[in-house]
């Protein structure tokens, strides 16, 4: 089953991510912000990873950097879920290592068949 | 969805709340980046929700109070008094719309049209593109330059376009940059993409692949041309779209074939899909087979790994119910150890060691279980300080709140039941307590008052003062006005903090007319009842010139009750040692019968009636020799005094608190039972209705207030 990790800081979206992707038919974990996605990304072992950009500790370009920068995870893709369109957040994301991007509110459908490009 | 929507509206609470203290530190001062930043969040995680659940004006106002926020954090504004102050508007009015969104309502549009203006006024006047982004500002350069797209074909021919039922077949050429990979992106996924859109016939190009040995692993260089032909209603635009991720990250090249050739030259396209390398991985099944194949994990029979979270939620029945039972266990712990009392002794040691054992830990289960319902009273202080910038505003002062011991924990109830007391008194005190700026500066003060809001657990109980730095109580004015309404006489003498204390009392308003304000009507007698049947005292201290403060004693839990076990007519009962002031043996010389039989009790210079308990409540007919009995002298509501006769005063003891309303009417003159530790009930006497009650042993006049200072506190 595909593993997705998600890392927002809001609890709302966090729930939210969870029960959309599992009854999708995912298999999820989440995290709080961007240290403990780091913390929790070798236990999660995810096929890829969901995360917001502005949270405390550690923000989503941050822990993208830090995903790339490791050993066993380097590769994963990693979709930024934000609520801005911009092209300099397109390119800042890219810039630290996204994979893709999903615009908030998130629609179901477009997310799961996003996720669905990017993993095998 | 509907526990989304609940857990949103929490979620928002707690945002708000943490909006609110920063706008605090702020405001006191401080230029910690890290506040405005979790400020910043706090509305960025509200707009991101509201717009999960569709909530247009909760997501335009935010976005416009963001973008300020945005501002005053890459310090392209600075925080000074007025973005401060429309700050706090917009975090007021923002907590407005989280709640008319929480009631599945609407403000009217107008309401906050002009703080809505104002914020955007205070951004729009920077440069626009500031806030085109999420990020942190302009400092942050794109590490890469985006790579020109280089479109040969351009759009398709004006006939393909008016007849999108003939697919224009397309030739694709790519070539992945080395970041492509690093970003996660693997190009067969892809190409599986594409495969959903029509017929693929793919060309890797190998030339670039040199000897194994020379590859550069980090900076793979593969190439491929494909060749599709879409499917009807497939434009180029939706095969671009495959490529939205990896823009910037290869070297992508559309081209449309207007006069290709026609559709059956091409050759079977399935089979024809080549994948360059034999180690690549081939083009996986379609993952939606996967998922229908799948089987969907059925809801809770598969249990997710569970969110790491430092909170739960609990119904709070459930919590209530816990607090029921360790009430129990703490009672037949009582039970077990007076059973045990009466037992021969056996000097069993361990047996004792047991039970001392026992005791402790059912008195730790009991404390941490009333932790559970307590919560700091933070959100509470915060809640206030909108009532200080609000009223401050419409008296036309200026005052500042300020909050310490937020962290102190309370009943979730008390907190709940403080609120309405808390911003009366607080509208008192800004309405009558502090000056007008002129007047404070007048008197050497600050032109800005302060309100200041203290909580502390003090001796088992929380205390909460609340303190202005105003004038103080006009004691000659109070004193004028509780004579003209016939509250004291004009020759009674009384002490500075009697009269202060007469602002409790019913229907007393210093207010010249009825303000609005502070006023709504209602005097701080409401506030002393409403802390009253919270268990809690509140007293009030003044200094002229200086300021006046309002003192609030709570019990820290609604759940148990510290009381006197009495004896009266063979009945067990407990009289609640908060309305209780002094236990006195009657002298002969104190105690004089009226004419009717009524005996009254002479204290110092007032005259206390006698109320007989047993007959009062009805377990006794017969007179009782006075002589025989103790006295315990309570005070209701009003400060009316009186002295209840009982057969013998046992203990003083914290009761667990039992209510009897479920199970029988009200009693008048009984407010609770409770479970002793012998097993039996012991009924729980409310003194202010036993005080209204016939069967008094004497009546007489109302005290005057002036025997207030005399006595000395049980």
């Amino acid at each position: 089953m595909t593993r997705i990790l998600a890392v927002d800081d809001s609890r709302t979206m966090r729930s939210m991510l969870q029960a959309t992707l599992t009854d999708a038919g995912f298999e999820v974990d989440v995290a709080e912000d961007g240290v403990d996605g780091l913390d929790k990304l070798e236990g999660a072992a995810p096929d890829l990873i969901i995360t917001d950009i502005n949270m405390p500790r550690l923000d989503g370009f941050g822990f993208i950097e830090g995903v790339r920068a490791g050993r066993r995870m380097a590769s994963v893709p990693i979709l930024v879920l934000t609520t801005e369109t911009g092209e300099h957040l397109k390119q800042r994301a890219r810039a630290s290592g996204a994979t893709g991007w999903i615009v908030k509110p998130f629609d179901e459908t477009k997310l799961i068949s996003t996720i669905q490009r990017l993993v095998v | 969805m509907n526990d989304l929507n609940e857990m949103f509206f929490q979620e928002c609470d707690d945002l708000l709340e943490g909006l609110s203290s920063g706008l605090n530190e702020l405001e006191n001062g401080s230029n910690d980046e890290e506040i405005v930043n979790s400020m910043f969040r706090a509305v960025h995680s509200i707009k991101g929700g509201a717009g999960a659940f569709g909530l247009d004006q909760l997501i335009e106002f935010s976005h416009a109070f963001e973008n300020v926020l945005d501002d005053v954090r890459a310090v392209r504004l600075a925080a000074d008094e007025n973005v401060v102050a429309l700050l706090f508007t917009a975090s007021d009015h923002l907590s407005d719309l989280v709640d008319a969104a929480r009631n599945e309502d609407q403000l009217p549009p107008e309401q906050g049209a002009s703080i809505l203006s104002d914020l955007k006024h205070m951004s729009g006047s920077l440069d626009d593109d500031s806030h085109a982004h999420d990020g942190r500002g302009e400092e942050d350069p794109p590490a890469f330059e985006p790579t020109t797209l280089t479109v040969d074909g351009g759009l398709p021919p004006l006939d393909d376009m008016l007849s999108p039922t003939a697919p224009t077949p397309l030739t694709i050429t790519f070539k992945a940059l080395p970041q492509l990979y690093t970003n996660g992106h693997d190009p067969t996924l892809l190409f599986r993409s594409l495969q959903e859109l029509g017929s693929l016939t793919i060309n890797a190009d190998l030339s670039s692949i040199s000897l194994l040995r020379d590859a550069p692993w980090s900076a793979p260089t593969l190439s491929w041309t494909i060749d599709i032909l879409p499917d009807d209603s497939v434009d180029e635009a939706v095969i671009r779209e495959v490529f939205e991720f990896v823009e910037g990250l290869c070297e992508l090249e559309i081209q449309s074939h207007a006069s290709a050739p026609p559709i059956e030259t091409l050759p079977p396209l399935e089979e024809h899909t080549q994948v360059p390398q034999s180690g690549a991985p081939s083009l996986g099944p379609d993952p939606r087979e996967t998922k229908e194949t799948g089987v969907k994990p059925a809801s809770g029979s598969k249990k997710q790994p569970a969110a790491r979270s430092s909170t739960i939620r609990v119904d709070l029945q459930r919590v209530d119910q816990l607090i029921n039972l360790v009430g129990e266990l703490v009672i037949a712990e009582a039970m077990l150890r007076q059973s045990m009392d009466e037992m021969p002794h056996s000097a069993n040691g361990s047996v004792d060691e047991a039970m001392s054992q026992l005791k402790q830990l059912s008195g730790a289960i009991q404390e941490s279980v009333m932790a559970i319902r307590a919560q700091p009273v933070r959100g509470l202080f915060q809640r206030m300080s909108r009532i200080v910038r609000e009223t401050s505003k419409e008296a036309g002062k200026s005052a500042r709140l300020v909050t310490i011991g937020d962290a102190t924990e309370v009943d979730k109830t008390v907190t709940e039941r403080l609120v309405e007391p808390l911003t009366h008194m607080i509208r008192n005190a800004i309405d009558h307590g502090l000056e007008t700026p002129d007047q404070r500066l007048a008197a050497n003060k600050d032109k800005r008052g302060t309100v200041t809001l203290e909580a502390a657990h003090r001796s088992g109980r929380v205390v909460i003062t609340l303190s202005d730095d105003g004038g103080g109580i006009d004691r000659a004015k109070v004193r004028q006005i509780a004579e003209d309404k016939g509250l004291v006489r004009p020759d009674d003498d009384l002490a500075d903090a009697d009269i202060d204390n007469l602002l409790f009392r019913a229907g007393f308003s210093t207010a010249n007319e009825v303000s609005n304000l502070s006023g709504r009507g209602v005097g701080m007698d409401v506030v002393r009842n409403e802390i009253q049947s919270l268990g809690g005292r509140v007293s009030m201290q003044s200094e002229p010139g200086k300021g006046t403060s309002v003192t609030i004693s709570l019990p820290l839990t609604l759940a148990v009750l510290e009381g006197m076990v009495v004896r009266v007519a063979d009945q067990t009962l407990i009289v609640p040692t908060l309305s209780l002031r002094e236990m006195l043996q009657p002298g002969q010389a104190s105690v004089h019968t009226l004419c009717d039989g009524d005996r009254v009790l002479a204290l110092n210079d007032e005259l206390v009636p006698i109320i007989n308990l047993g007959a009062a409540l009805g377990y006794r007919t017969d007179p009782v020799c006075l002589g025989q009995q103790s006295l315990l002298l309570i005070e209701d509501d009003s400060g009316r005094r009186s002295a209840l006769a009982v057969d013998a005063i046992a203990e003083q003891r914290e009761v667990v608190i039992k209510g009897l309303e479920q199970s029988y009417q009200s009693i008048s003159g009984i407010a609770a039972a409770t479970i002793l530790g012998n097993g039996r009930i012991a009924l729980i006497i409310d003194t202010d209705q036993v005080i209204a009650l016939p069967g008094r042993m004497g009546a007489a006049e109302p005290p005057a207030p002036g025997a207030t200072g005399d006595v000395v506190n049980a």
